[in-house]
């Protein structure tokens, strides 16, 4: 059992019914009703019934590794034993002959082939710095950036929505305990926690206190290494299903995005429901032995295929109205570092997913790999600004006029015109 | 390296720092701590809506009564609804028994509660327990909070036995809080003349065998609060004392109890000397004769443990250990014993003791936060202000539930007490725990800034800057040796 809550800026208690939904996300209880009801049937002209759940990649994906510019002449040297092979064990699938998609993600492929899959390349957010926080902070408050946000982008952008002759402004739906920066602000949120089984930690997390254990306290080191060990042991006796993906963690969080990933379907799928939803991912911040083709990042990227797979699954007739869109923080330096990984970078892949996205594309201003046109000498330079593709799914996809995009919703973004094209 | 003084006195002298509080005080460390022991009335928790003990036991008591009236009536009834009606099942269920007798006129809208003498020990708990916690949480003069809890410890008593559950919290109020800038042998007396003590060691049971009481009854000695007094108490297991000590002490003793647990009437969950139960004579306790004077006689050898040579060293010895270190310095221990004797066991004094010493200052940060203290700085640090329940739960899902120590010794005080490793890997789940309530929009490289100053190290403070989310930097921010250790 999991329970919905009602979220506003002000916390969680914005109301006080909870909704129940059984694992098999059915809903139950008349509260469901009395809670949604006042949601239009169709907020836009015409039948369509457009949903939207934006995901949020945190840690830095590796959007080279993710889709690698194989007809790019300087990526195989920059990238040495990371790079994503041209052809034999490891080699990706093939996208549009310049661009190669990780083999990790047939699922992704197989909606590229559908052309319900689109890959924008070189994107990055106004953020030029290397911070994790500030840069997620910039992305998901869609503000040129600068001081601390308060609220994200995706709930003005509810607060924008058409809704004539709607009773109530539509609502927002959060898969998380804390409701995402993004998602976050005046407009009104659901949130959806996940049911409080007991997952296991994260495989990173307990990597860098490891990490900072050993640099400064020995006992600490010891003693957290045995319950670590103690807990593994029972883990493995216990759920036999635990580490999906092998031991180094690439399947343990994903057993929660997936479900989370479901659940997200389920709402958006309930008449009457919330049609704007968020959650996000961490897990993307590989520093060592990053394993693109094979470890690490391959795994991580195999449980987020499996978790775009379960919504698509989810969303049945609906993911013909559907825009999934999967964005991070900052890319990664465009040459591995000393440990096989990458280091904090700057542009990156942006995924449109769904029926309703124009697909089967690679959509990039491709700076090249060059030395020289590396930004800083170091990353993949940003060609394309994320903000005007969110002003092109928003407008063309959820009918907010450009206007309302441009004043509120991105009140900065004058440099970055809404991209058309994206959505039909 | 040593550690930072203001770091001293907000871990090794506190329960933690609060946002704010390092830059506060800066620029007098020491003075800030000293300053918590200037006004003893701080110490009090001072909430009208916690009952004293003795009302709580009187409730307890009547609705013992009642219950008791309740099931012998059931039982009657019962007994005569058999006979009427032969065929009817002649055993009554425990469970049967408990309600109230299914006579017609009874009022279907106002049953009897079940277990109403649990229901109100368990609720004082919870509200003392609140009470103690919201003043840990928010307190200023956290040194102050800490020698409670330490003589709390010191003195502790459990909620496992009966009616202590109700009393617990007000026996910290009633006979810990008032001494703490006191005198030891003032605290001592009133903890062991308080109910909960006498409950918690059986002292209320004990009976004289040669006195009024005794010769009647086919009952006498119990030793057990006798015993822990010389052996925890006052003089320690190493002080000098013997079995015919143990003895000596629990025959003085006879007598202290409470009244309203036995037939008397006054003095109802307050302390009562009975002379009926109190063994005749005169009695010699760690080498010093005691004519009897009744209920005088054991506060007379109280005061004389309380000045017991061994007392000073015991106390001292254990003070050092609790506030820096297993291995104390010497030099310190000494100083603090010279205090306690010095001063009659002025406790103001023992703290302004520990705290003027420069030892003090300078050994490294050696102990691993109990869980309760865990759970108080993450409350602190963080701004948590989750129901209190929720935050006992914690330092109970690690070990270490409130008023509920393993035995009369009290919770474990060496360094790596709490150093085992799955309760080590708990407190990760409890950090992510607290980091989702928190996670909105706190920057946990501003608050490990501002929680630790100059103290935090170069390790943490790249762990905490470098972490994937802002969930995860806060998660480093609370496992970091900097929020674990004191």
């Amino acid at each position: 059992m999991a329970t919905i809550r009602c979220a506003s800026d002000a916390g969680v208690t914005g109301c006080s019914e909870d909704v129940a939904l059984s694992r098999r996300g059915l809903l139950i209880g008349g509260a469901t009703l009395a809670l949604w009801s006042f949601l239009p049937k169709s907020a836009i002209a015409g039948a369509r019934d457009p949903r939207l759940l934006v995901v949020v990649l945190r840690g830095g994906l590796d959007g080279l590794s993710l889709a690698a510019p194989i007809g790019d002449p300087d990526f195989a040297k920059l990238r040495g034993r990371l790079a994503l092979p041209v052809s034999g064990e490891g080699a990706g699938l093939p996208l549009d002959g310049f661009f190669t998609l990780n083999g990790a993600m047939p699922m992704l492929h197989a909606l590229y082939q559908k052309k319900e899959a689109l890959i924008l390349h070189a994107v990055a957010s106004p953020y030029r710095g290397r911070s994790h926080f500030d840069a997620q902070d910039v992305l998901e408050s869609g503000l040129g950036g600068g001081g601390k946000a308060t609220d994200g982008w995706l709930n003005r952008a509810l607060a924008g929505m058409p809704s004539a002759g709607a009773a109530e402004k539509p609502k927002g739906l959060a898969l998380a305990a804390v409701v995402p920066l993004v998602i976050r602000g005046s407009a009104p949120v659901l949130t959806w926690t996940p049911p409080a089984y007991r997952l296991p930690f994260r495989a990173d997390t307990i990597a860098r206190i490891t990490d900072l254990y050993g640099q400064t306290d020995p006992a600490l080191a010891k003693a957290f290494a045995a319950g670590i060990e103690i807990d593994r042991m029972a883990d493995s006796t216990l759920d036999p299903k635990a580490g999906l993906k092998g031991k180094d963690g690439g399947g343990q969080p994903f057993r929660e995005f997936t479900a989370a990933a479901e659940a997200a379907a389920k709402f958006l799928t309930t008449p009457g429901g919330p049609r704007i939803g968020a959650l996000s991912v961490d897990g993307w911040d590989t520093h060592a032995n990053e394993g693109a083709v094979k470890g690490l990042l391959a795994n991580r990227l195999a449980g987020l295929d499996a978790a775009i797979k379960a919504f698509a699954d989810g969303m049945g007739p609906a993911w013909q109205d559907t825009v999934v869109l999967l964005v991070t923080e900052f890319g990664r330096t465009a040459q591995t570092n000393g440990t096989d990984g990458t280091d904090h970078g700057t542009a990156t892949t942006a995924l449109l997913l769904g029926g309703a996205v124009k697909g089967g594309r690679v959509v990039a201003d491709w700076p090249g790999l060059s030395q020289k046109a590396l930004f800083e000498g170091r990353d993949l330079a940003p060609t394309r600004d994320v903000r005007s593709i969110l002003k092109g799914i928003l407008g063309d996809h959820l009918g907010i006029p450009q206007g309302v995009l441009a004043g509120k919703v991105f009140p900065d973004s004058a440099s970055a015109a809404a991209l058309g094209g994206l959505i039909g | 390296m040593p550690p930072h003084t203001t770091a001293v006195a907000l871990r090794r002298f506190g329960l933690g720092p609060r946002p704010g509080d390092t830059k506060a005080i800066a620029g007098d460390p020491r003075g800030f701590v000293l300053v918590s022991l200037a006004d003893p009335a701080r110490a009090l928790l001072l909430d009208q809506t916690l009952e004293p003990s003795h009302v709580t036991f009187e409730a307890t008591r009547t609705a013992q009564k009642q219950q008791k009236m309740a099931q012998d009536a059931a039982q009657d009834a019962a007994k005569d609804a058999a006979q009427a009606t032969p065929e009817a099942a002649p055993m009554v269920s425990a469970d049967m028994a408990a309600q109230p007798p299914m006579a017609p006129m009874a009022k279907a809208a106002t049953p009897v509660p079940g277990d109403k003498p649990g229901r109100i020990r368990r609720e004082a708990m919870i509200e003392e327990a609140a009470a103690r916690f919201e003043l840990a949480r928010t307190t200023p003069h956290a040194f102050l909070e800490r020698l409670v809890m330490f003589w709390s410890n010191h003195f502790c008593v459990s909620i496992t036995k009966g009616q202590v559950r109700g009393l617990a919290g007000a026996f910290e109020r009633e006979a810990i809080r008032p001494h703490v800038l006191g005198g030891f042998g003032a605290m001592l007396k009133a903890v062991e003349q308080h109910p909960a003590m006498l409950i918690y060691l059986d002292q209320a049971q004990s009976i004289g065998p040669n006195s009024k009481a005794g010769s009647r009854r086919d009952r006498g000695l119990n030793e057990n609060l006798a015993r822990e007094i010389l052996e925890l108490h006052t003089i320690g297991v190493d002080g000098g004392y013997g079995q015919e000590d143990v003895t000596n002490l629990a025959r003085i003793l006879t007598g202290w109890g409470i009244g309203g647990l036995q037939q008397d009437d006054d003095r109802v969950g307050r302390f009562r000397f009975t002379p009926q139960r109190h063994e005749p004579g005169a009695w010699t306790v760690a080498g010093k004769r005691f004519e009897d004077r009744g209920v005088a006689t054991g506060e007379a050898c109280l005061a004389d443990l309380a000045r017991h040579p061994s007392t000073a060293r015991h106390i001292a010895r254990k003070f050092a250990v609790h506030f820096i270190s297993d291995k104390p310095p010497p030099a310190l221990v000494d100083k603090l014993e010279r205090s306690f004797r010095e001063t009659d066991g002025d406790l103001g004094q023992l703290a302004k003791a520990l705290v003027t010493a420069p030892e003090a200052w300078s050994a490294p940060f050696a102990k691993v936060l109990p869980p309760y203290d865990f759970s108080v700085a993450l409350a602190r640090g963080l701004g948590i202000a989750s129901p209190p329940g929720e935050m006992l739960r914690l330092a109970a899902a690690l070990g270490q539930p409130l008023w509920q120590p393993p035995g009369p010794k009290g919770w474990p005080d060496a360094d790596d007490s709490w150093l085992g490793p799955s309760p080590i890997r708990e407190r990760l789940r409890i950090a992510e725990k607290a980091s989702s309530l928190t996670g909105k929009s706190a920057d946990p490289r501003e608050l490990a800034a501002d929680l630790f100053g100059e103290q935090l190290s170069e390790p943490t403070a790249q762990a905490v800057k470098r972490a994937e989310t802002r969930e995860q930097g806060m998660v480093l921010l609370v496992m970091s040796p900097e929020f674990q250790r004191r």
